[in-house]
């Protein structure tokens, strides 16, 4: 078995390899920590429990692949697996949180956002239940497994909805950040994840405060505002058009909703020129959020930049993300090319 | 009011059931419009659970030990309302304001306006859900209250229904309990015409629950199948399937689908109320 599979099973098991032999007896429920956990997710949260006795996790048949797992083993009188049933689990949390608690409820992005929205909308936002959803392997990070598992109009679809806070976490780190910020923020939440094994942005532990984008990067001819795994892959793109003699801004948005507007604007005024960067349909998520800000601003320079409003081939993630320009490489192109219809 | 709770008598709670309905079609006019017949099929359930049965106290609407009801029909919140004002939650002449600009009473009820709604519904389908939120949530805090939810029947065609019915037995929440209004008409007809849910006995108790059926209208029977829900947090989750008459109290509306939302005016609106005042009278044969 390449070791592509091997990484393709593990968003299953939740481990570094899935099961490779008929003969590795390792069960779910006891799925050793050999190996790097590819989510942080229920560890962290396992911490935060033991400080918090309201917080409580369900999940919905994935608690290896989201690592939720790590929390039951912490807390298991506090752990709810819902099975595969992601609406009742949704509004289940919504009746939790009505009595004190404050669950956090994960599942794949897909499911979560799409099968879940109205539950979401009507059960946790509009009473304003301390509910935090856990999108997990959101946009096409699912690869292969094919558009059902791919969530590519979460943030279009959820940030349209009023009195929910919108999150994408950026790496282990930042969603470490995220999660220890969420516990007190009124009101649902949605927290946009990756697949858990995201390349680092923050070595440390960011300062993060939801609702305001962090300025990784300083430049003055283009800012890149980017949300997900699309920071890291700007990141390196600003780097690459360093050397071209171009200097570049690169602003995690990591809270969707409510935007940032004063980073947007300032973007704006201060490099005369704005990339969006996002793992999600081009229609109705962080571009068409910022669109927003800035046609209320004197003209300034905009370029969106995610996946095609079709749905997209499957393949192993890294090829989508180059076949659909969202690695460091076609950002820089397309970067180098806005800039130059811009001359 | 607030009665002595567990010596109310059938008389008291009679009483009780006619001013739900008489204050539906109160409100209903101020409002141009009503759910008259889904609150009427459920008036004597409410009144027994209110007025005998849910260890509350009004004057503290978010004490944590209290028993919880979620109306998943939200719908019939019309027939809540006027409930919970005369318990104390909130003054009776507020309702008055029912459906107006600003009022915060609407159609269906929103937990974060009105005092003593446990949660919002509305939309048909999610209350289970929610009530079985509220019971681990009971569970994992060590509370003993119980938590009621009303459905309605046409809603058991829902799916996240029977993932809650599932998901309760699967988690033993024996203080947890259905009243299933079975008034036996959704908008478009009878239930067993539009989407037929029987046998609802057979089905719930397939699920892992325990079943009573009663007569949902009979005071008596109401008392007496609360009495043997179980005490204790874990076991078979519990319901009573309340067979009812959709629009029960005013012949006209009896089983009539005419009445789901309506709009009574003028002498019918007087007529109806002087119905009402004389009692329930006993069911003529109703072409089922």
């Amino acid at each position: 078995m390449s070791t592509e599979m091997q990484n393709e099973a593990e968003i299953f098991r939740g481990t570094t390899s899935g099961a490779t032999s008929l003969r590795d007896r390792r069960s779910v429920q006891g799925t050793p920590k050999a190996g790097m956990p590819a989510f942080v997710l229920g560890e962290e949260l396992a911490r935060l429990a033991e400080r918090d006795p309201r917080i409580v996790v369900g999940t919905a048949d994935l608690a290896s692949a989201n690592r939720t797992n790590d929390f039951r083993a912490a807390h298991p009188e506090r752990f709810f697996n819902f099975g595969i049933a992601e609406k009742n689990m949704i509004t289940a949390a919504a009746g939790m949180a009505a009595c004190g608690m404050i669950p956090y409820v994960a599942t794949f992005a897909s499911f979560a956002s799409i099968l879940g929205a109205e539950q979401i909308r009507t059960d946790c936002a509009y009473p304003r239940m301390p509910v935090r959803i856990i999108g997990t392997h959101s946009g096409m990070s699912m690869g292969f497994y094919g558009s059902s598992h791919h969530a590519l109009e979460d943030l279009g679809m959820l940030r349209t909805v009023a009195d929910l806070t919108v999150c994408c976490a950026t790496d282990a780190n930042h969603l470490r950040a995220l999660l220890r910020a969420s516990v007190d923020h009124p009101g649902a939440m949605y927290l946009r994840l990756g697949r858990g094994r995201d390349p680092e942005v923050y070595p440390e532990v960011p300062e993060l405060e939801i609702g305001r984008a962090i300025r990784l990067r300083e430049g003055h001819d283009l800012t890149l505002i980017a949300t997900g795994s699309q920071v890291r892959a700007g990141l390196d793109a600003a780097a690459a058009l360093a050397t071209e003699g171009v200097s570049v801004r690169v602003v995690d948005m990591h809270t969707i909703s409510p935007l940032d507007r004063q980073e947007v604007a300032a973007a704006a005024r201060e490099t005369g020129a704005i990339l969006t960067l996002e793992e999600h349909n081009i229609t109705g998520g962080l571009g068409s959020a910022v669109a927003e800000v800035l046609v209320d601003l004197p003209r300034c320079p905009f370029l969106r930049h995610g996946v095609p409003d079709r749905f997209v081939e499957v393949g192993p993630p890294a090829a989508l993300y180059a076949a659909y320009r969202l690695d460091a490489a076609g950002i820089t192109e397309i970067a180098r090319d806005f800039l130059a219809g811009l001359r | 009011m607030i009665p002595d709770r567990a010596n109310t008598s059938l008389a008291v709670l009679a009483d009780r059931a006619k001013f739900i309905r008489k204050e539906t079609v109160r409100l209903s006019r101020i409002a141009g419009a009503g759910h008259y017949s889904s609150t009427f099929s459920c008036a004597e359930i409410l009144a027994t659970l209110y007025y005998s049965q849910l260890r509350i106290e009004p004057g503290q609407p978010d004490w944590p030990d209290r028993d919880r009801f979620v109306m998943s029909k939200g719908h019939a919140a019309i027939g809540l309302y006027p409930v919970l004002a005369d318990l104390g939650y909130f003054e009776p002449s507020a309702l008055d304001t029912y459906t107006r600009l600003g009022s915060p009473f609407g159609d269906h009820p929103d937990m974060k306006k009105v005092r003593g709604i446990d949660f919002s519904s509305g939309s048909l389908g999610h209350g289970l859900s929610i009530g079985l939120g509220m019971a681990l949530a009971g569970r994992t805090t060590g509370r003993d209250y119980r938590t009621y939810v009303m459905l309605g029947d046409g809603e058991l065609a829902e799916g996240q229904i029977w993932e809650a019915a599932m998901a309760a037995a699967h988690f033993k929440l024996g203080h947890l309990c259905v009243l299933l209004d079975r008034n036996g008409l959704s908008i478009d007809g009878h239930t067993e015409d539009v989407m037929a849910i029987e046998p609802i006995h057979d089905r719930f108790a397939a699920f892992g629950w325990e079943v009573q059926r009663i007569d949902g209208h009979d005071l008596q029977a109401l008392r007496t199948a609360f009495a043997a829900l179980p005490d204790g947090t874990r076991g078979k989750p519990q319901v009573i399937i309340c067979d009812t008459v959709k629009g029960r109290g005013v012949k006209l509306m009896e089983m009539s689908l005419d009445w789901h939302v309506g709009n009574l005016k003028g002498e019918d609106y007087d007529a109806v109320m002087a119905e009402l005042d004389a009692g329930l009278s006993p069911l003529e044969d109703l072409d089922q």
